[in-house]
């Protein structure tokens, strides 16, 4: 009996040991460049470990009973006449249910960092008290908040490209142009159907809907030319519909700026 | 008013073709009709399957090769709507519950055995209709979710017969999930005690309350999008004043429950495989009923998971976030019960076993990916990634459709009397686990490293990735071939399998294989115990 217990204990050590190995030695994802991409990365390397402990121990526990009860050649009859065992049944309903819980709480802990809680559209102080916040994905938000922002950039997609709008020099340009280290808040809208708008090296996307303005704000953190890819299938080029978001020092941004900037009309 | 039928008239030999035959009529045996709900599901499925093959070719290069982009966007929704609509509900559901759940119940038919004649006879034109549309203007081309306004711009006709076609499977839906309410309550043997019955009758019950409820929304959603497109109203056309975020709203309360159609059925399946090959009784029961009413609860009100990119206020995609992640509690508890059915038994290693022991493990990694892919902000980088079309073929296929097969490899021989060859079986079930998975779990890493879903060209970066998940796919299509050899030989010239070859306790093999018209040949017998295994030596 306690020959068999060691064996288990051995047997699940293991099955932790190995997720852990896994979980912090294999990187799956592609490099981190803005202020979500690391807070991202925890999360994921939370949810990976736990689901291979629970996903080696499952087939562990489905290979162990195929090879050990399979019906040898001699053997006839049934196994076994068990019909359940009720406190086994509620250890593992508790336990997935905590483990569900504090999986929840966590991710909404990562998401609030994220900013992901902050209404947009409330008043001027709220927002200033929380500049530093970061927002993936918001839907809803009133003019006057873009203004407040460091760098507002207004983007509207169409079959099948993205067009960026700099108010501040009076432009619009086919590739977007960011400061490291600066927030920068988009409003975007759809001029046609419904398209996304993702940069996986920033691990934020916002769908962008036709009718209904989306704000997305972020914080690129990395200098470096990364892909904006639209998510939403939106039609035929849907693959094709891409641009570049380049994230540069401030200096050559502002060179960038300068060189594209439109004295106001006046009309 | 309840209107009895008397079997030995409905079924008179003069009105009711015997043979083969009987499978191509109007037929109102709840056996026949389960068959052609298989034969005719599978038929969608190699179509289904042909497109995907057509998918993984163009996809095998980075470039928009082999086929023109609105010709991909066609095939990809066909593909979606095909094996959803056509084979995965009409088969787990129609298929196996007209076939098992009379048995179950100890009755001679359905309810209703006019009505579920005539859902199934909806399945054919409607599936024709939907593939014929490629020959008219171009097949839908907005995807199996048709999200206005991209479903409203592209050209019409397509979107408007993929229209009609949904509808009429809906309807099939409906029917048929009325048919199975009715018969679990109202038919059974008397005697016969609802905690008694076999799992796959709670998990209809489940499945079929979910049809009832879900599905009727999805009919008035379509039909409202169908004026948009073809009489200019703005319902969800923003041109107009539409919202697109509603239609995404009632389009999902019904097809994220139509999630659990595909799987609780799958469910239901596995609980009578695993207790007759491991000859040992199901565990717990009682917990697997409540586990599969609380997934019926929670199923409804997790809708919005699929929009946490969309216009969503954030307490609601909080909500949804934890509704969602509980659903893997009482799935959970289903796959915890289901190994140790195992645990202690005297396991034969066949074909249908080894199916359902690739089902658990398939799904055990699609749920993990599913609680994550619950959690907002993890989804916020994956939503509409290739990760998620790892996820839910995790699900449907490895889950789903690994359990039809192996339903097919367990209940061939009640259907046609002869067994099915195990050194075949085996195979395939070799071929179709390496395939699936070499074909599936790459797609997690393209997902998060920056590859959308239903692209025809991507960045030159993933091509390796997606030329092996390629190569998994050529082994799917390639496993069919010992699977369709198998069931030919087997039906002409298999071993006789007696009348219950598996030792089984449950209703339907306590008859002859194949069974006489009326079921039993004398009075239904009244089985108390489904699972009674190891209890006696007899």
């Amino acid at each position: 009996m306690l020959n068999k217990n060691f064996y288990l204990i051995l047997i699940i050590s293991l099955v932790f040991a190995i997720s852990f190995w896994i979980g912090f030695n294999v990187n799956l994802l592609p490099a981190e460049a803005s202020i979500n991409a690391p807070i991202y990365d925890e999360l994921f390397k939370i949810l990976f470990i736990i689901g291979l402990i629970i996903f080696i121990g499952m087939t562990i526990a489905v290979i162990y009973s195929l090879f050990k009860f399979r019906k040898r050649n001699d053997q006839i009859g049934d196994g076994i006449a068990l019909e359940g065992n009720l406190s086994l049944e509620i250890v593992w309903t508790i336990i997935p249910s905590i483990i569900v819980l504090l999986i929840g709480l966590y991710s909404y802990n990562i998401y609030d960092r994220m900013g992901g809680m902050k209404e947009l559209n409330h008043n001027h102080e709220m927002m200033s008290s929380n500049t530093e916040k970061i927002w993936a994905g918001i839907s809803q938000t009133s003019d006057n908040e873009i203004a407040i922002n460091n760098l507002s950039i207004e983007v509207s997609a169409m079959q099948f490209a993205f067009l960026f709008n700099y108010p501040k020099g009076n432009f619009i340009s086919g590739e977007l142009h960011v400061p490291v280290d600066q927030k920068v808040s988009m409003k975007m809208e759809s001029k046609d159907v419904i398209h996304a708008f993702w940069v996986p090296e920033f691990r934020i996307k916002q769908d962008i809907i036709p009718g209904q303005p989306t704000i997305l704000n972020f914080t690129p953190t990395k200098v470096g030319k990364y892909p904006i890819i639209c998510a939403e299938l939106c039609g035929p080029y849907h693959g094709g519909m891409r641009a570049s978001i380049i994230v540069e020092e401030e200096s050559d941004y502002n060179e960038w700026f300068n060189k594209n900037k439109k004295p106001e009309v006046n009309l | 008013m309840t209107i009895s039928i008397d079997p030995q008239k409905t079924n008179n030999e003069s009105l009711q073709p015997k043979g083969w035959l009987r499978y191509f009529s109007f037929s109102l045996d709840h056996k026949v009709i389960g068959i052609q709900y298989l034969v005719c599901g599978f038929l969608f499925y190699l179509i289904g399957g042909t497109l995907a093959s057509a998918i993984r070719i163009e996809l095998a290069s980075p470039m928009s090769d082999f086929m023109p982009r609105d010709v991909y966007n066609q095939v990809l929704t066909l593909h979606g709507t095909i094996m959803i609509f056509l084979w995965i509900v009409p088969v787990v559901n129609g298929a196996f519950g007209n076939y098992l759940i009379p048995f179950y119940v100890g009755a001679r038919d359905m309810a209703f055995p006019r009505l579920n004649a005539v859902a199934f006879w909806l399945i054919p034109p409607s599936g024709l209709m939907l593939v014929a549309s490629y020959f008219v203007e171009g097949a839908a081309q907005a995807g199996w979710t048709a999200y206005p306004p991209l479903s409203i711009t592209t050209p019409q006709s397509g979107q408007i017969i993929w229209i009609l076609s949904v509808l009429l499977l809906g309807g099939s839906s409906i029917f048929g999930g009325i048919n199975f309410i009715a018969t679990i309550i109202k038919l059974r043997r008397p005697g016969l005690k609802l905690m008694q019955l076999p799992m796959y009758c709670w998990a209809m019950l489940g499945t079929s309350l979910l049809v009832v409820l879900s599905t009727p929304v999805l009919a008035g959603t379509l039909i409202l999008l169908s004026f948009d497109i073809i009489a200019n109203t703005g319902f969800f056309n923003p041109v107009l004043g539409g919202n697109v975020v509603v239609y995404q709203h009632l389009f999902w309360f019904y097809s994220h429950p139509a999630v659990y159609i595909m799987v609780l059925p799958a469910f239901g399946l596995v609980s009578e495989i695993l207790p007759v090959h491991a000859r040992k009784p199901l565990f717990g029961y009682t917990t697997m009923v409540f586990s599969i009413m609380g997934i019926v609860v929670l199923g409804l009100v997790v809708w919005a998971h699929h929009m946490f990119t969309s216009g969503t206020p954030p307490w609601m995609r909080l909500f949804f976030t934890i509704a969602t992640a509980f659903i893997a509690v009482p799935t959970g508890i289903k796959f915890f019960n289901w190994v140790a059915t195992l645990w202690g038994g005297k396991i034969s290693i066949n074909s249908a076993m080894l199916f359902s022991c690739g089902f658990i493990i398939n799904f055990v990694f699609g749920g993990i990916t599913g609680v994550a892919l619950a959690q907002v902000p993890f989804d916020i980088h994956v939503h509409d990634t290739y990760f998620v079309v790892a996820h839910f073929h995790y699900i449907v296929y490895g889950g789903t459709v690994f359990i039809i097969f192996s339903s097919i490899y367990h209940w061939f021989p009640k259907v046609t009397g002869k067994m099915l060859n195990e050194k075949l079986g085996i195979l395939h079930f070799i071929i179709t686990f390496i395939g699936f998975n070499l074909c599936f779990a790459p797609q997690h890493w393209l997902g998060l490293n920056g590859m959308p879903r239903r692209v025809a060209e991507y960045d030159p970066q993933f091509q390796f990735v997606n030329q092996i998940s390629s190569l998994g796919a050529l082994l799917m299509a390639i496993s069919t071939i010992p699977f369709l050899i198998n069931v030919f030989l087997s039906a002409r010239n298999g071993k006789d399998a007696g009348d219950n070859p598996w030792n089984a306790l449950t209703p339907e093999w306590l008859t002859s294989s194949p069974p006489p018209v009326e079921n039993w040949e004398g009075e239904a017998p009244l089985v108390e115990e489904p699972y009674g295994y190891g209890k006696e030596i007899s």
